[in-house]
């Protein structure tokens, strides 16, 4: 299956309309899973998959809010999953209900919020299913710019952050002892989720974004034993699904989106078989 | 001439809410000393070592350190996700830029160096309490503080553990303040004992403060137990020069102990409280 992927490589953007585009996509899709491999891992040791998805619901509001205001929905999304991460933490500091509570509270509304008002909006009402699910064969030139930008800056980011991420990933009473800034390390770590989530939406839609985050970075689990291998692991297991979902949406044409989620669940279960390392 | 102390908390107030978490309370630790803070669940003590450290501000008061004082602190508990890989050497490495031969020498020293390439969720209770100690080791700290460093260790850990710790403090010369609810085991190795129950009771030598009227009432039911132990400062040695641990050489029971550590667990038993140990 993977023939098709690697014969439009070769022929890079010499190719035929249906190669380029074809390339474009498994590019983003690989640039992406980079990130999300060692962003992911962190998301697994501190126990935010459920935030990660509340803020990737909330990005709905985020496409509407950048049709409504003009300032694009990649902007938007950013803005709109930091006000929401910003909203939790203060929810979070009542202490009247649980974290989970809240979080499904928010995940949920949010995304309604956001299929109403596109509805309101009405013009691009077309696309809802895209925003949903991805459409990684629709990735133009700018989206392939944003992707490999964003996500370059992403990665720097997190390697600027990464020590005093893991200190407060490992003890926050102790990272705070030791003088770690954790409030602008975790604000930080929350911008980089709402950047990403931003990126991803166009390869597998916004209910899909976790996946791409979490799936990987447990399967990595297994085979590493150090914090950096399991993000590496983590890294390639995410390019590997990229590869093997869209190949397989190609041959049996079913929707790229899911496709790659349920090949990297696929990889997930075979790391699975594998004897832990520690 | 007087050597100003390493940390001086003066006067200190902190009330949280409506509620007095620390009335008028003052300590210090100078060099080379172990002050010990003991009371009950409740008592204030983890709020006033987080004052210690800088992490809190208090209402009333002042916390002076020494210019340049190096803490190194040892946390009550340290819980890593499974899902982390985290050797102890990169554990270690997270705090400070230390070689690998370094970590191997302070491993050593608090004795878990074949620990230093195992997962960190792996290690028993004693040796995660090793580690942590040898963590704030690393940082060549002036001024140890250890927030309850015996939580989830056996007795016979425990001892060995406050051994241990007065074996770092003569062999550095650091200060240490040292947060117990435990009491009976920790008297021997201070040298001031402070009794906190959100002001302070009481504090002095160890020997003082076990005779005091308000320690009394408020550990009533343990100061027996505590007059096995306050006889002997500090350690001594058994003739094939085996370290024996202060306090026990004189058990009040009639035990003999050299070497071996076979006996120790039943002072647990005997005189343990275990309403208040995992408080």
């Amino acid at each position: 299956m993977t023939i098709t992927i690697i014969t439009a490589m070769i022929m890079g953007t010499g190719g035929t309309a249906m190669d380029d585009f074809l390339l474009r996509g498994l590019l983003a899709g690989i640039g992406l899973a980079l990130v999300t491999g060692p962003l992911g891992c962190v998301i697994v040791w501190r126990r935010m998959a459920y935030f990660g998805d509340t803020l990737s619901h909330s990005a709905l509001l985020g496409v509407a809010l950048g049709f409504l205001t003009g300032i694009g929905t990649q902007t938007g999304i950013v803005l709109v999953c930091l006000a929401i991460a910003l909203a939790l933490t203060l929810l979070q500091e009542q202490r009247r209900l649980g974290s989970d509570t809240l979080l499904g509270i928010i995940s949920h509304s949010t995304l309604s919020l956001g299929m109403i008002a596109l509805a309101v909006l009405g013009s691009v009402r077309v696309d809802l299913l895209s925003y949903l699910f991805g459409d990684i064969l629709a990735v133009g030139d700018a989206d392939l710019y944003a992707i490999w930008g964003g996500g370059a800056l992403v990665l720097a980011l997190l390697a600027w952050i990464w020590r005093p991420l893991l200190a407060l990933t490992v003890d926050e009473d102790l990272a705070r002892v030791e003088g770690v800034p954790v409030r602008r390390v975790r604000l930080g770590f929350t911008l980089m989720i709402a950047i990403i989530i931003a990126l991803a939406m166009k390869i597998v839609g916004i209910l899909l974004v976790t996946a791409l985050l979490i799936i990987p970075a447990a399967a990595a689990r297994r085979f590493a034993k150090g914090p950096e291998g399991m993000a590496v692991m983590s890294a390639l297991i995410g390019v590997g699904a990229v590869v093997a979902g869209l190949g397989a949406s190609l041959q049996v044409d079913v929707p790229t989106g899911p496709a790659i989620v349920a090949a990297a669940a696929a990889l997930f279960l075979v790391s699975q078989a594998v004897p832990a390392r520690g | 001439m007087t050597v100003p102390p390493l940390l001086e908390a003066r006067n200190i107030s902190l009330t949280r809410g409506d509620r007095t978490v620390l009335d008028n309370v003052s300590l210090s630790v100078g060099r080379g000393e172990i002050v010990t803070l003991i009371g009950p669940n409740g008592a204030g003590k983890t709020s006033l070592v987080k004052l210690c450290l800088g992490l809190v501000k208090p209402d009333k008061g002042l916390v002076i350190q020494a210019p340049g004082l190096n803490i190194g602190y040892m946390p009550q508990r340290l819980a890593v996700d499974v899902t982390l890989p985290m050797p102890v050497a990169r554990f270690l490495s997270l705090w400070s830029r230390s070689t690998r031969a370094e970590m191997l020498s302070v491993l050593g020293e608090v004795g878990v160096e074949h620990a230093i390439d195992r997962a960190i969720q792996t290690l028993s209770g004693g040796e995660l309490q090793r580690v942590l100690l040898a963590r704030a080791l690393l940082r060549k700290p002036d001024l140890l503080v250890l927030d309850e460093p015996v939580q989830a260790v056996d007795v016979h850990g425990q001892i060995e553990l406050f051994e241990l710790i007065g074996t770092i403090r003569n062999r550095r010369g650091c200060g240490v303040l040292l947060v117990s609810h435990d009491l009976h085991l920790v008297m021997a190795r201070t040298d001031t004992v402070i009794c906190l129950n959100r002001h302070v009771c009481c504090h002095g030598k160890p020997e003082d403060v076990s005779r005091h009227p308000e320690y009394v009432a408020l550990f009533g039911r343990h100061a027996d137990a505590l007059a096995i132990y306050h006889h002997s400062h500090d350690h001594s040695h058994a003739d094939d020069g085996c370290v024996v641990p202060a306090g026990q050489e004189h058990t009040g029971h009639g035990d003999h102990h050299g070497c071996g550590h076979d006996h120790h667990h039943h002072h647990g038993h005997d005189h343990g409280h275990g309403g208040h140990r995992h408080g």
